[in-house]
């Protein structure tokens, strides 16, 4: 038995042993209305043009603390209504045209860029922070998390522009709007609201697990009596 | 009050004139008499069967919602899959009906592996419960077919080519190989045709498998009599009235008990469910939650964790054969490690039956065969090129253990009537 436990010990130590790819620690914002709200206006303000999140829709913003009209009056560009999915104008062929590849849609992505490396979240952090001018490539840029990704650094004139060392290393050459410190909260928001929208009930299912446990607890010690008061014939 | 009873006795003995409703309520439950000594390991066999209905329940809910369809809606994204995010955010519930579905597969993997090994421990397979066994294997294998079905239906990354790579083994099978697995997609790759049979195979063809096996499984039980951590009859030892003297009714003593079991069971599902419901990516993998796309193979294709021991088992097998590609025998090695289960009855030749009773060299080969199940699962989930530590190729260590899983049972006839036993009791013992 001890030798099963043993070996049960070792697993997850040698699952984490071999991580390729080092990517930094996402900031976590759940349950912090106001940054997942600023998080939602960069999304919508400059992923939603190209990528979709169809299967989000606007009104369930009511879960960060948005109302109807607040929605209405600021992120509501690509629907008529506000329970309408997040959709975009572009065409899937022309995206593929204009990037070589369809912008994929963005509702699940933080679930789906989990690894052993990190969390979606943290992929996410460090992928949009991580592109560089290359000339090499069509759109001029290139990141160092995606290797020859499709899209271009649409947050540039925010972050700079960033190039490549040789030491394989990223460095700012043009700071952009924001410094270094604010483009980095910025991204940690937006990362925060993508990984709201990948599941948005996941506060809410944390929360009812707790009340859930507790009823169990309370109907463990209830079926432990009853039990032990049936056993007492049995010897 | 006694004319509600008398009233309540009447319907009833109207009920049995004409069905055997209170003598199987006894013979099954009220005078099943099982052994008073069951420890923790005997708590899986109900829990299974809380499983199976909870995946039967929360599988006919989520039926209304889903949609088999492979086809791409206007966002690009293949119907079946939205439909499966349509069920986490819009159905009411929803979310909570789907994660008790995908935390109830890999639970009910959990709890029947438990259940498995609790009969590996106490001989549980031996005479006079080899078809109890085989009903119990003959489940196990439908479940893995149930599991592999139902994994296709979310149509994310994992689901598909995990599918493609499983329906392709059968193409290694010479001759027929090639258009025996075109006849099981229905397509020359996974697609729309594949969705919908599997779909039906999920919901309804392994589900009534399922059942009618379950049914086998209990009605063989409750003939022979449980086994128990002595490994001993108790039906060789029964009072004047011909119950046996170390047995207590069915209900209530162990309804009440497994009500415990369940509670407990219940508080662990709840934990990974409502804190932890992709369980580190085991449970559910981070690549699913891309949509199938036929145009990229995702770079590392590994099974759900269940599988994974008997896919270590199929990749280990390196060397071609005969004339017959390398792969054919891998697959008919992954084939032969779960069906070699189906002898086990006959492969121990041990004097007793249970591990307490039994020598050094069962608790060492028992052990070691443990390890090495762990050991192969764990390396199923990881690419052939994983070294341990960066040091250790992983590929020798899964040939290693592999070679093992199938010696364990093959000189299982050998080592289990050399080994050194002790005297078993008359009586079951109580700790």
């Amino acid at each position: 038995m001890r030798k099963f436990l043993t070996a049960l010990l070792f697993v997850p130590i040698v699952a984490f042993a071999n991580a390729e790819l080092h990517l930094d620690k996402a900031p976590d914002r759940s349950g912090d209305k106001a940054a997942l709200q600023r998080g939602a206006k960069t999304f919508v303000n400059y992923c939603l043009n190209c990528h979709s999140a169809s299967y989000m829709r606007y009104n369930r913003l009511s879960d960060i603390g948005l109302s109807d009209a607040q929605i209405k009056d600021n992120l509501l560009f690509t629907a008529e209504k506000v329970g309408e999915p997040m959709k975009v104008a572009l065409q899937r062929a022309d995206g593929r045209v204009f990037f070589g590849a369809a912008p994929p849609d963005l509702t699940v992505i933080a679930r789906a860029r989990g690894s052993e490396s990190g969390s979606g979240a943290d992929w996410l952090y460090t992928y949009l922070r991580s592109f560089y001018r290359d000339s090499e490539r069509p759109t001029g840029w290139n990141n160092t998390v995606f290797p020859n990704v499709g899209m271009p650094h649409v947050l540039w004139e925010l972050q700079g522009d960033q190039t490549l060392s040789e030491h394989h290393a990223l460095e700012l050459a043009n700071p952009g709007k924001l410094s270094a410190k604010e483009y980095d909260a910025m991204v940690g928001d937006l990362v925060g609201y993508l990984n709201y929208m990948g599941e948005p009930g996941a506060e809410a299912r944390k929360r009812l697990g707790v009340f859930v446990l507790l009823g169990l607890f309370l109907l463990f010690i209830l079926t432990y009596a009853l039990k032990r008061e049936y056993w007492k014939d049995v010897h | 009050m006694s004319t509600i009873n008398d009233g309540l006795k009447s319907v009833l003995g109207w009920v049995d004139a004409r069905f055997p409703l209170t003598s199987n309520w006894k013979s099954h439950v009220s005078e099943y008499y099982a052994p008073k000594n069951f420890n923790f390991w005997y708590f899986f066999g109900s829990l299974a069967m809380l499983v199976l209905v909870i995946q039967i329940v929360t599988g006919i809910l989520l039926v209304m919602h889903f949609k088999p369809d492979a086809t791409l809606n206007a966002s690009g994204v293949p119907i079946a899959f939205a439909s499966v995010e349509y069920i986490m955010r819009d159905v009411p519930w929803g979310w909570l009906v789907r994660y008790m579905h995908s935390t109830g597969a890999s639970a009910f993997f959990v709890v029947i592996y438990l259940h498995m090994f609790r009969g590996f421990l106490y001989g549980s397979y031996r005479k006079p419960r080899e078809l109890v066994w085989i009903f119990g294997m003959l489940i196990f294998l439908s479940l893995m077919a149930e599991a592999f079905f139902g994994y296709l239906l979310p149509w994310g990354q994992m689901s598909y080519w995990g599918a493609q790579v499983i329906v392709n083994l059968f193409s290694a099978i010479p001759v027929i190989g090639p258009d025996l697995s075109l006849w099981i997609r229905g397509d020359y790759v996974v697609g729309d045709a594949t969705l919908n049979r599997f779909f039906a195979f999920h919901v309804i063809a392994v589900p009534l498998v399922l059942l009618g096996l379950v049914s086998a499984h209990i009605l063989a039980l409750h003939e022979v009599g449980s086994n128990n951590p002595d490994g001993i009859e108790i039906k060789k030892k029964k009072d004047a009235n011909g119950i046996p003297l170390d047995g207590i009714a069915f209900h209530p003593y162990y309804t009440v008990k497994d009500i415990v079991g369940t509670v407990v069971f219940l508080a662990v599902f709840s934990i990974v469910l409502f804190f932890m419901p992709e369980g580190g990516g085991y449970f559910l993998e981070y690549n699913n939650f891309f949509p199938a796309d036929p145009l990229q193979t995702p770079p590392h294709i590994a099974p759900v964790w269940y599988f994974t021991p008997y896919y270590s088992i199929l990749r280990a097998v390196t060397y071609p054969l005969f004339g017959i590609d390398a792969k054919f025998w891998g697959v008919a090695a992954m084939g032969a490690s779960t069906l070699i289960l189906l002898l086990l009855p006959w492969l121990d030749r041990s004097p007793v039956k249970s591990i307490r009773y039994r020598g050094p060299i069962t608790k060492w080969m028992l052990s070691l065969f443990v390890i090495g199940f762990f050991i192969l699962g764990f390396l199923g989930t990881k690419p052939p090129s994983y070294e341990f530590f960066g040091m250790i190729p992983g590929a020798p260590v899964a040939q290693l253990f592999s070679l093992y899983y199938f010696l364990f049972f093959l000189t299982m006839p050998v080592w289990s009537s050399l080994d050194r036993c002790k005297p078993e009791p008359d009586r079951v013992t109580s700790k």
